[in-house]
């Protein structure tokens, strides 16, 4: 009976590897003395020990690591366990355990839009008054217009990044006696200099899986901004003007003339069209090289350079702020960000609600380091590193005129769809008409 | 006994078997000659090729990975166990920690393969032996379900797990368990779900070809269906078990949906193809992860496909054409 011993084999093995799991469950969480001195800033959250909260978010890998770690305190001090889950299929997955009544109890949202589509499906629930007052202490009046839907305030930002920087290599602008641009005609006047003594000034990489395109979105939104007012963006994201109106295409032709022009790219890589097969995460190391000067990039560029590199104003590699053209419309910054959303209101999830809107919370996050916010709490010199340093600095300025990545607030179909699609081809060699007349007939 | 009945079934089927001279026997002696089997040595290597390129540079260390290709390591070979080491034994969640997703994916793959093959041996012996009406209304009802796409069940399937069944407020069936035992229980339920219209399909077909007079000297014997199918039927149907289990297990293996939607991310209860699509970081920055990962995902399937595969080969075709 052969059959017979492998099956009871199997059986075994099935059992082994249950008992295995067993034996290594859920470790004991150390707790500290609620009332000791070091639990005094948390006493306002207390009185829901031993509850879980579940957080799910698309924060993964070492900043995940962070984020844990910035709450430990938090969570030994009032006994709340949080149960945090990152995944790379957040958007999509999120969506799945909603509409399957498995919604965790908060949810790190890194578009506006996808708030603004859960608000309407009736599932969010209104922030508590408390977090509400919390956030309008911390953050500006544009950052809160972004967790707002329809006049009701659901969700407190919560880490912010800055996408107005371009990366260059201090080094390399020593040596060569360029100085850092301060306006558009500068920095142009640069780029031609550069181009002149034989190096592409400027490299781009657009290329990035299932999202390719989506760098070369961001470089039209911040030139958009720069080129067009405020009020025109926020039209354009809320398609209250067409995607192809002509102050867009003005935007994008004026992106064009450093992107599209074989004068000035791709340093490192080759001509116009190898943007598009560039990985967004290759994109700026020709810096590192000297092929390459300028990459225009967001903040969190600086987890791509490889283990080693030093960056810091007179590092490697450093960033300065993608000068704006119209100095007196003060200093357009295009941010990403998170938004806290929640999908319970027990007691123990409006407590983490409110801890995470905290300045609290966004000092001891920003201490452990490579994470900005825009809270106003934050102190500039609990930031380590001098690239997050800047991004805070450029955050709480008071000149910045601050909007939220357009194409995570346009339709998914369109900001994460066709804009990332026609940018693409837009590189490959379609006119700036050609592309905005496409990306507007696909939003109806 | 079971090598005797083995051996008469197999003369029962041999009709099917004769090929000499035939358009069968032609192909095999043109694929025996010596201008294929160079050929296919050639397909083979090509087909090798990536998969022994990643091999390489899962041995590399990170910088080189990132900056040179695989082929660069013949002319400067520099090896190292570290991408090994950060993807299986790194404490934090931003290395690998496979080894708990390793035994996540034990526990999920064992029972999602042994409950849907043994649900579909009672369910084809049932459809295929006992004579009751509507069998084969039944039996075209499952058939049929194998063209329903599983993405489409997910968001029900979800439902049913988080809230329950309730028929005007009355709670027939309660809501699962969420914790992560309860986890692995709607992955299994999920897995066996899916692929149960596959299996009985295929070892209904299997079954119903079983010769009749078998079945009838056992009843003559005294024996009832229980009997019938613990020692006759399924001593005979191994080859199709064991087919069917290699392709299950390599479908749960690989499996991500399904894995990703029902045991969540967390490192209690998601499988080795959740973290691995999760490995390379937030930004996609720390790729070199992905070789090492990709090769201890693969281990097990490839120990169970070498030891298994006389029974894949002979097992592929059984039940598939009804003969």
């Amino acid at each position: 009976m052969i059959a017979n011993r492998r099956n009871r084999l199997v059986a075994l093995t099935a059992v082994a590897g249950l008992a295995l799991v067993g034996g290594c469950g859920a470790d004991e969480k150390e707790t500290l003395d609620p009332n000791s001195a070091e639990c005094a800033p948390y006493t306002a959250y207390q009185g829901h020990d031993g509850e879980t909260v579940s957080i799910y978010g698309s924060i993964r890998d070492a900043e995940q690591d962070s984020l844990n770690e910035a709450w430990d305190m938090f969570s030994q001090c009032t006994g709340i366990e949080i149960e945090y889950e990152g995944s790379g299929e957040f958007e999509a997955q999120l969506q799945v355990r909603v509409d399957g009544g498995n919604a965790p109890d908060l949810a790190f949202l890194p578009q506006p839009g996808l708030l603004e589509t859960l608000v309407e499906a009736g599932k969010v629930k209104e922030a508590p008054a408390e977090v509400k007052t919390l956030a309008e202490q911390n953050w500006t009046k544009d950052w809160l217009g972004y967790g707002t839907v329809d006049g009701t305030f659901y969700a407190a930002p919560l880490g912010s990044n800055v996408k107005s920087f371009v990366w260059y290599s201090p080094g390399f602008f020593e040596e060569k006696g360029y100085k850092v641009p301060t306006t558009w005609d500068e920095m142009t006047a640069l780029s031609d200099t550069i181009a002149d003594s034989g190096i592409k000034p400027w490299c781009a990489g657009i290329e990035s899986g299932d999202a390719t395109g989506w760098p070369a979105t961001d470089w039209i939104e911040d030139v958009l901004l720069r080129t067009a007012d405020t009020d025109t963006y926020d039209k354009w994201v809320s398609h209250g003007i067409p995607f192809n109106d002509p102050k867009i295409v003005e935007a994008v032709d004026k992106a064009g003339s450093i992107l599209k022009n074989d004068k000035y790219v791709n340093g490192g890589f080759g001509d116009v069209k190898s943007i598009a097969s560039t990985a967004f995460q290759e994109g700026g190391q020709p810096i590192l090289e000297a092929k390459c000067a300028m990459h225009r990039q967001a903040s969190f560029y600086a987890a791509q350079w490889p283990d080693g590199t030093n960056v810091g104003p007179d590092g490697d590699v450093f960033a300065f702020y993608f000068p704006a053209i119209d100095a007196s419309q003060g200093k357009p910054v295009l941010v990403g960000g998170e938004l806290t959303a929640a999908f319970n209101d027990r007691g123990e999830v409006k407590a983490v609600q409110q801890y995470l809107a905290s300045a609290d919370f966004a000092n001891s996050r920003a201490k452990l380091g490579s994470w900005v916010s825009a809270n106003k709490g934050l102190k500039v010199e609990n930031v380590p590193s001098p690239i997050d340093k800047l991004s805070v600095e450029t955050l709480q300025d008071e000149n910045a005129v601050i909007r939220f990545d357009g194409s995570d607030l346009m339709p998914a179909k369109v900001g994460a769809g066709t804009f990332w699609r026609g940018m693409t081809d837009w590189i490959t060699g379609k006119d700036t008409q050609g592309t905005l007349d496409y990306i507007e007939d696909s939003w109806k | 006994m079971t090598a005797a009945t083995t051996k008469q079934v197999a003369k029962a089927r041999e009709p099917d078997g004769r090929a000499e001279g035939t358009a069968a026997g032609r192909v095999r002696r043109r694929l025996t000659s010596r201008t294929a089997t160079i050929s296919a040595i050639i397909i083979a290597m090509v087909w090798t090729t990536p998969t022994f390129g990643l091999f390489v540079s899962s041995f590399r260390p990170e910088n080189e990975i990132k900056t040179s290709g695989w082929w660069t390591f013949f002319s400067a070979p520099h090896l190292t166990l570290e991408n090994y080491n950060e993807v299986l034994f790194g404490t934090s969640s931003s290395s690998g920690r496979l080894a708990s997703y390793f035994v996540n994916s034990i526990v999920i793959t064992i029972p999602a393969v042994l409950f849907p093959i043994a649900f579909a041996a009672f369910a084809s012996y049932a459809l295929a032996w006992i004579n009751f009406k509507g069998r084969n209304w039944i039996y075209i009802g499952i058939f049929a379900l194998q063209i329903v796409p599983l993405q489409m069940a997910l968001v029900p399937l979800q439902r049913f797990f988080s809230t329950g069944v309730s028929v005007a407020g009355v709670s027939i069936l309660p809501s699962w368990d969420t914790d992560y035992v309860g986890r692995f229980s709607t992955v299994w339920f999920a897995h066996t779900c899916f692929a149960l219209p596959v299996a009985v399909f295929l070892l209904h077909n299997f079954m119903s070809q079983l010769p009749r007079d078998l079945m009838e000297a056992a009843r003559v014997d005294g024996a009832g269906h229980a009997a019938i199918f613990r020692k006759i039927v399924l001593p005979l149907i191994a080859p199709a078990l064991a087919s069917i289990g290699i392709f299950q297990f390599l479908w749960v293996w690989n499996d991500l949906l399904v894995g990703l939607i029902f045991a969540g991310g967390g490192e209690k209860a998601a499988p080795l193809t959740v973290r691995l699509a999760d490995l390379a970081g937030t930004r996609g920055n720390e790729w070199q992860r992905l070789t090492s990962g990709a090769f201890i995902s693969m281990v097990i399937p490839l120990i169970v496909f070498l030891s298994l595969q006389r029974y894949f080969v002979r097992g592929l075709l059984a039940g598939s054409v009804k003969g």
